[in-house]
Parts: C-alpha cells; structure tokens; sequence
C-alpha cells in the first residue's frame, strides 16, 4: 500500500478576496470619517427626539462639563479675531499679537479674563494639558461670559450667529441656568441645544405625526 | 500570505545553443507588510470616526418682563406645572394651588401629560417646567423632549418659588429620600 504523503508545506489559501474586502472597509472608514473635534472636556450630551442638524456655520457655542465649567468656542477664525480684539481692548487683557493668535487657533477657552494672558501664553501641548477652570458666570447678569456674548454678537454685527449650548448629562441646573442669564441679558433668546439623536417612542403624539408625514411624502 | 501570482510563463521557442537561459524570478510580491498598514488604518479609522452626527434641539426663552402685569396669565384649568427635583424626581401639580403637588417619575409624567392634553380645552393648556437647583441638566432636556414628544405648543421654564421649594423638600423628606 503506498504511503500517503505529509504535505511538506501548508497549504497556501488565497488571501486575495479578503485583502480586498479589507481595503475596501478602509476606503469607506476614510472617505465617511469626521473627525472628533479636539475638546478640552469631555461633554456626553443628553438625547433628545429633535433631528434638526446642527449647524456648523457661524456657531458660538458655549460647553458646559459635569462640574459646572464654562467653555466657549467659535468656528470661524475671522470673527474669532475680531471677538478677541474687542475683548483686549474693552476688558484690558493686554494681549499680545501672539496670543490673540493662540487664541484663534486654540479650540475653546475657559477661563477667566484675568487667567487668559497667561493661559494664552502657554504653547500648544501644555495648553491642552492645563485645566481651566471655566468662565465665570455665576451671577445675576451671567458673569464674564455675558461679555464674550456680547462681543461674539459684536463681531457678527447683525449676522445670523447660531448660539450653541453644549453641556453634560449630569450639569445641574443652575449652571445652566447661568449661561441663559448671560444670553438674555444679551436680548438673545434663541437657542440650541446639542443633543444626541433618539426616535420617538412608538404610540407618542410625535410618533403618529411623524408616520403621517412619512405616509404623506409618498 | 496575500501575494499575487503572475506566474512565469514556461519559455516558448529554444534559445540558441550558448545562450544561457535567464534564470527564472520569482514575480511573487509579498504583501504582508501592505496588508498589515492596511488594518493598522483600519482601526485607527474605526477608532477616531464619529458617526451619529449631534442634533440640534430648539429652546426659545421669553423676554424679560419687569413689570408683572405685562406678563402672559395663566387659566387656572389649564395650568400643569411639572418640577423637576433630584434623584430624577418629578412633582407636579395642576391648576395654581403648589400644595396639590403629586410625586411621579420621568416615565409616569408622558401619562400625566397626555391625560391634562385630552381633558383640557388647547387654547387653555399651558405647561410650566420649573427646575429646582438640584436637577441636572438631562432632567430639562427630558422634560422639553416630553413637550416635543406630546405635542404641547405652550410651554414655558420659569424659576422656581420658594415656596414651591419648601413644598418638594418636605415631600422628600416624608418618603424618606
């Protein structure tokens, strides 16, 4: 009887589909991704039924973190420039050109206006690092940050500014409460809220509308 | 391995005699390495993307009234006020009087809500929220959802009384929380 024979090598399966497979999820992973926009805290946003997009133009938007602190940030660089150039010259921060730039390429700050100096001071790494502890805001015309409210309407002159509000599941109240005195005290009485999608429970009133709607669109 | 096999034809035609053959290369490419950069971008694309894009929810705030009688009354029939207080507890309370105040939950109050919406005349139906200091932030944006969900069209936030204030804490206080 002839011996079977060991195979001296193993077999060699074709990679070739899977290969392909492979670089076809990447082509999709890099042509969908958006990246994460760098945060100085981490904010997990309540959910809400509402599916209007947020809007990424001309937005100020104001972050609150579980602890209470105030951040703000602005998309565009050109207003930002003149938000900061304004708040040099009314709150005498005695920025220098330097830091006016730090401060258009820093993603959101959140500190007092007598820490801003020397927070914009900092290069990049450190100023990721560093812990801000928010703009104040707590009294009755909204602290500090009625300020970067008023000077953020100022640098839009008029212009459509959306007015973002950010903030954590567990914030407690009066801290936003704070952010919408200093927007009031600025006439400014519209706002958004950043919430994370849900569906509307199967049965509510908003459901029935919404398979209307849908029923109706055909 | 991933390689592609083009795979050398065999010679057609003889050479002549004293011309050596070419030896026979391999075509073979090894493609380790560019798979292994290919799921190395994988996952660092999985890992940084960000797919369920935010929402943006609506919040209109009424002006500031300093005088009292500029701002809107409220019918007593169709005044439902909700209080949002901590531990997601929500009280609420129908008509003017704070002492009629009932304990409830963020899922009892949808049927507390629908049930004012069905025995209540529309135009009457006014809703008002009222978050105490120790609410969080997720228990408004419930509580404006609720509106959104329920379809109430007049809803408004308002300051909390002290009295209000007093009422929850003894109410809490008396179920022991």
């Amino acid at each position: 009887m002839p011996k079977i024979k060991a195979p001296k090598h193993p077999p060699e399966n074709d990679m070739t589909p899977f290969v392909d497979v492979a670089f076809l999820i990447l082509s999709f992973f890099m042509l969908a991704t958006k990246f994460k926009p760098d945060e100085p805290v981490e904010v997990k946003t309540p959910s809400s039924v509402s599916s209007a997009a947020v809007p990424e133009k001309d937005a100020f938007m104001v972050s609150l973190d579980k602890d209470g602190r105030v951040f703000v940030s602005m998309d565009n660089p050109e207003f930002k420039q003149v938000l900061i150039e304004n708040l040099n010259k009314t709150r005498n921060l005695g920025l220098t050109n330097a830091e006016i730039k730090s401060f258009i390429n820093a993603p959101s700050v959140g500190v007092p206006f007598n820490q801003l100096k020397s927070l914009l001071g900092l290069d990049a790494d450190e100023f990721k690092k560093v812990r801000q502890p928010g703009i104040p805001c707590a009294d009755s015309l909204g602290g500090e940050l009625n300020y970067w409210v008023r000077d953020a309407l100022v640098a839009y002159s008029g212009r459509k500014l959306n007015l973002l509000i950010k903030a954590d599941n567990s914030t407690k109240y009066p801290a936003f409460k704070n952010v919408l005195t200093a927007f009031k005290k600025n006439d400014q009485n519209k706002f958004l809220l950043i919430t994370a999608p849900e569906d509307a429970p199967t049965g509510s009133a908003l459901y029935v509308t919404r398979q209307k709607q849908i029923g109706g669109g055909k | 391995m991933a390689s592609l096999d083009t795979g050398g034809g065999d010679d057609h035609g003889k050479k002549g005699p004293g011309v050596k053959k070419a030896k026979k290369l391999s075509t073979r490419v090894d493609m380790t390495p560019m798979v292994d950069l290919g799921f190395l971008l994988i996952t660092f694309f999985i890992f940084t993307t960000t797919m369920a894009q935010p929402t943006a929810m609506n919040l209109f705030m009424p002006k500031d009234v300093e005088k009292q009688e500029d701002q809107n009354k409220v019918k007593e029939s169709g005044a439902f006020t909700i209080m949002l207080s901590k531990n997601d507890n929500v009280f609420y309370y129908e008509g003017l009087d704070p002492t009629q105040l009932k304990s409830t939950t963020f899922k009892g109050i949808r049927d507390e809500i629908i049930r004012k919406k069905q025995s209540t005349n529309p135009e009457d139906l006014v809703m008002i929220i009222k978050p105490t200091p120790d609410a969080t932030y997720k228990n408004t944006v419930d509580i404006l959802d609720e509106m959104t969900i329920n379809e109430i069209k007049r809803y408004a936030m308002v300051d909390i009384s002290p009295v209000e204030q007093e009422l929850i804490r003894i109410t809490e206080a008396a179920s022991g929380n």
